[in-house]
This record gives structure tokens, sequence and C-alpha cells, in this order.
């Protein structure tokens, strides 16, 4: 049973409230050509689909829906796949119930 | 930059952070507390009970004016597989007391009523600042913090972290570990709303009597994990978490796994007809007793998840967190009433008060509960449960088959499944690790 293919993160995400600062990504990736297994654990775990994949078959992270939960952290810094900071006091993702 | 030098900085306006601050400005210390967040509460996730008790000891009638949903009357465990569940239920009257003992809150509403509290016992509370990190002095100890709002540090002569379980200013001054995925879940929730009738009609509950559900089994397909259905006034909280490694090791996708939670035949109608406003997610420290950090050093100390104090067990967090920050902060008031300075030796009094509380004794108790349920997570939320559904249904089905025909299939498929060997292992380190 493939259930994933249904669900839309794109429309969970419009229910949030969020202030982007725009131009200063809290999360990188490393350029990379081969992407490692880490980085390509994160398509699937990331809760907010912000990693995918470009036409080159390299891992790329949009931060504007990061639900800043640090999933990505734990399991892509060890490796030094990515860096991972905690927006500006104020901007990202702001829960009204949380 | 703020020139004025503080008694202590406390880091975040969580659970942990809002007990620290409160306990100390009630002290008359000079308390200034830094909250990355829009608002206290605004970056927080939980499920959320809030355990009347641990609150008390802190806000002894914050019943008055705290943002309750419902007090809890009944408690529901779930056992899953994909069409059916079998439950044990408890509820009693008895919960429908003066002074309840268990309630459901909203995180973010709570947390900004918990952090007027604060502000109203004189400490400074300064939203939107992330603290980018610790400032140190030569020798090393901790004398203040440096934040995205100036160039220059701010003093103080102890740091409380409070941080949360993705605590990144301990990690970078190497105090503790970042989390391993192993050791952390992700949860994923969303806000289900609904009128208040149709909740009480859904859960069978009358006025503000309320019901939490937790649930496990094949819903997290053979991952370590949990999903929960809390019944707030006017919405219903439903989220599912399981552990990071499993997550990386499946490739299983969080909302994937919530969506199909939803959809199960005894969830769906709980939340039919329902509107969502707000799709979350958190990690949960799940590394119990064995993954509890250093506590303390020189001008700084460490409490609640980010210092791993979460029973991931009982589903309990957030009183831990409240506890292990009133008591640092205790620890702390009672260095300074002797006027001695925050060293490591003087702080070293916080482990042996956390030592002696119900936080690190209960963690104890389970210490070998995580390791154990993760190493064998296949059996624990896949076989067993497909078991527990297939005998249960083997046993109120009336088709003519004696009974005694009927137990031996139940016996076997148990035995066919795990062996007599791994049935009795699995009982005897659960029973074991739950001792
Ligand atoms: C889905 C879910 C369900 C849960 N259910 C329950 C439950 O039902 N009952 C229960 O008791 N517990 C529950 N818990 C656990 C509970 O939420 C936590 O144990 C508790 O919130 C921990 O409190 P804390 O103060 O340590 O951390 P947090 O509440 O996470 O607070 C940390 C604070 O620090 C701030 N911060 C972090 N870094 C910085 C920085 N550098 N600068 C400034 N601010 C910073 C954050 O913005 C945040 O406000 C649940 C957790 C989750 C995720
Ligand atoms: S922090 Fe969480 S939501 Fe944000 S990019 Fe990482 S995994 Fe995704």
């Amino acid at each position: 049973m493939n259930v994933e293919t249904s669900v839309r993160v794109e429309d969970k995400l419009f229910y949030n409230r969020y202030l982007v600062d725009v131009g200063r990504p809290h999360v990188k990736v490393r350029a990379h050509t081969k992407p490692s297994p880490q980085l390509l654990a994160l398509l699937k775990v990331c809760p907010a689909r912000c990693y995918e994949l470009n036409d080159k078959g390299q891992v790329e992270v949009t931060v504007d829906g990061c639900i800043e939960c640090g999933t990505c952290r734990v399991i892509g810094e060890p490796t030094g796949d990515i860096e991972w900071s905690y927006p500006r006091g104020g901007y990202g993702v702001l829960f009204k119930f949380g | 930059m703020i020139e004025e030098k503080f008694d202590a900085i406390v880091v975040g306006a969580g659970m942990s952070g809002n007990a620290a601050a409160l306990t100390m400005a009630k002290r008359g210390m000079k308390v200034l507390q830094l909250e990355r967040g829009e608002y206290a509460g605004s970056k927080n996730v939980q499920g959320a009970i809030l355990y009347a008790d641990m609150l008390e000891k802190l806000i002894p009638d914050f019943r008055d004016d705290a943002p309750l949903e419902r007090h809890l009357v009944e408690q529901r465990f779930w056992i899953m597989d994909d069409r059916s569940h079998f439950g044990v239920h408890y509820r009693s009257e008895d919960f429908n007391e003066e002074r309840p003992n268990r309630y459901t809150i909203i995180r973010a509403q709570f947390d900004k009523w918990f952090s007027s509290k604060v502000r109203e016992a004189g400490a400074t509370v300064l939203c939107e600042t992330t603290v980018t990190e610790l400032a140190r002095d030569a020798n090393g100890k901790v004398i203040g913090v440096h934040t995205d709002r100036s160039d220059g540090e701010i003093q103080a002569d102890v740091v409380v972290l409070a941080e949360g379980v993705n605590g990144l200013l301990g990690t970078r001054a190497r105090l503790r570990e970042r989390p391993k995925p192993d050791k952390v879940a992700l949860a994923v929730k969303e806000m289900h709303f609904l009128p208040r009738e149709t909740i009480e009609a859904h859960f069978n509950l009358k006025g503000d009597e309320g019901v939490v559900v937790e649930a496990a089994g094949t819903i997290s397909r053979g991952m370590t994990g949990m999903g929960f259905i809390y019944a707030n006034k006017e919405c219903i909280s439903i989220g599912i978490g399981c552990i990071v490694a499993d997550f990386q090791r499946t490739g299983e996708t969080p909302y994937g796994l919530l969506d199909c939670f939803k959809r199960h035949p005894s969830v769906a109608p709980l939340i039919e007809g329902s509107e969502v406003k707000e799709y979350s997610a958190h990690l949960i420290p799940e590394g119990g007793y064995k993954a509890i950090p250093q506590l303390y050093g020189d001008g700084w100390v460490v409490v609640g998840d980010a210092a791993q104090l979460n029973n991931a067990i009982h589903r309990e967090g957030s009183n831990l967190a409240m506890t292990s920050g009133r008591i640092a902060a205790e620890a702390i008031v009672q260095v300074k009433s002797r006027c001695q300075p925050m060293t490591a030796a003087n702080l070293s009094v916080y482990k042996k008060m956390l030592d002696d509380s119900f936080v690190i004794k209960d963690l104890k108790k389970h210490k070998d509960m995580p390791m154990l349920m993760h190493t064998n997570s296949q059996n624990f939320f896949l076989t067993y449960p497909q078991l527990v559904s297939k005998a249960m249904q083997n046993y109120v089905r009336v088709d003519g088959t004696p009974k005694a025909e009927k137990e031996k299939v139940t016996m076997k498929s148990f035995v066919n499944a795990r062996s007599w060997t791994g049935l009795f292992g699995d009982a005897f380190r659960l029973a074991r690790a739950w001792r």
C-alpha cells in the first residue's frame, strides 16, 4: 500500500504561519556531486518536505516551509552534509497552537 | 548590547525555562530570559497533557487563570492493527474532582500565560532573540551569552540552558553531545477543529471532561513509535511519532504515517468533519536515563529536554522539564544566598537535589526500556499487535468452533510467529526492564 503519494505536504504547510527571512536560510546543504545516504534519507524524513533532488541528482533544501524540528540536523550534521542554525529571532514558523 | 549584569540568564521560554526563571525571580534574583520565538510558545509543540502537581508547586492557584482545555476523566490505550484496535479504557468519576490531576492544554497559549507569570515575578523577558553562543572566560567558565541582536556579550553569574531537545548552544560549546538519531523520536501533529458538542459526542464527554488515547501497533509499521489523540475544548490534537533512526532505516514518511493513522477505521470517526488549522513537528528525547548528559559546570546548568529529562515510556516530559527547571533554580538560589561563586563544585547541589526527585528516580526505573523497545521494534509494534488482534477476533467471533480449538489456534499463531523462546524472552525482558 503506497499512501505517501496521496499526501500533499504543501497543503499542510499552508495552514501554518511563517515569517520568512528572505535571503538568509538557516539550513544549508554542503556542495556535493553524489548525495550521501544521510542526505538521501532527508528527502523522505523531513516532515515539511524541504529537501528535494535537482536535475543533476543533488539534494537541495528550501527552508521556507521548515517547521524547525531539527530532524535533519540530527541526521545530517554529524556527516558534515548540512549546516543547521535557528532562524534569526522572530523569524521562521510561528505556531498558534503548537 | 545590554550593559547591566544579571544574576542569571535563562535561555528558552518553554516549560523548563519558565519554571527556572519564575523560581529565581520570585526569590529576588535579577533574571534575564531570552526566547527566539515571537512570543513564548510560538516555537513549541506538545500533545499535550499538563500534570497539575508539578505546576502547582510553581503557581499554586494556576487554575484561576491558566488556559486549560479539559480535565481528564478517561485514558484509553489501544493496540492497533490495520483494521481494528484492542483497547484498555480507564474512566473514573473520581477524576471529576475539585482540583483535577491532569488537563489537556494548547502549548502556544499555555506558554504565553506561563511567561506572563514570569514577567509578573520581575524577570526581564526578551522574545525574538536567538542566543547564538555562550560567552566564556579564559578558564572556560560560562560568563554570559551572545545573541543575534547585538555584537557584544550579555553577562551573568550563571546561565540556565533551557533550550529544548534540539539545543544548539550546549552542543556547540561541547557541554554535551548532539542527540543521536536512535535517541530521539520525530512526532508530527495536526490540530483538528470541531464544535465542542461534536467533540463531546464523539468521545462520550460532558462539560469540560476530557479523554486521551495513546495508540501503538501497525500504525508505526514496525518502527518504535506511538500515536495519540487528545480531546481539547474545540479541537482535537492528533499525532504520531517514531524514532528518527527508524525513519532513516525504513524510508517511511512522517506525514504518510499520520495520514494512515487518521484514516484508520477506529480513528476516522473521531475527527470526521473537522477543519485542520495547523501542522507541526517536533523531536522528543527518548534515550532515557542512560542518555542524560553532564547537568552542570562552571557557570551553567542544563534543564528539561535539553538534558534528555523526558520519560517516553509514560509520555511525560513537560512535568520533568518544570521540575528540573525549578530544582535548578532552587540550587542556584542556594549557592547565591551563601554568597558563593557559581562553580561546578557549588552547582553540583542541583544534581543531588534532582537525584532525590521523581525525575531521576523514574528515569532510572525504566533505564532499559528504550533499548528493549528499539531492538525489538518489529515484535512489539508489528507482530504482537497483529497477533493480539487475530486472537481477539477469534475469541469474540461466534461460529460454532469449540472454544478449546479456538484457543489452540491462537496459541499456535503466537508460537509460529515468535517461537516459545522468543515469547518467553520478550516477556522476561519486558518485565525486567519495567521493574
Ligand atoms: C508531540 C509531542 C507530544 C508531547 N506530549 C507531552 C505530553 O502530553 N505531556 C508532557 O508532559 N510532555 C509531552 N511532551 C514533551 C514536552 O513537550 C517536553 O518535554 C517539554 O516541552 C520540554 O520543555 P523544555 O522547556 O525543556 O523545552 P521546550 O518546551 O522545547 O522549550 C525550549 C525553548 O527554548 C527556545 N530556544 C531554543 N534555543 C534557543 C536559543 N538559542 N535562543 C533562544 N531561545 C531558544 C525555544 O524556542 C523554546 O521556546 C510532548 C512532546 C511532543 C513533541
Ligand atoms: S528542521 Fe525539520 S522541517 Fe526543517 S528542514 Fe530539517 S527536517 Fe525539515
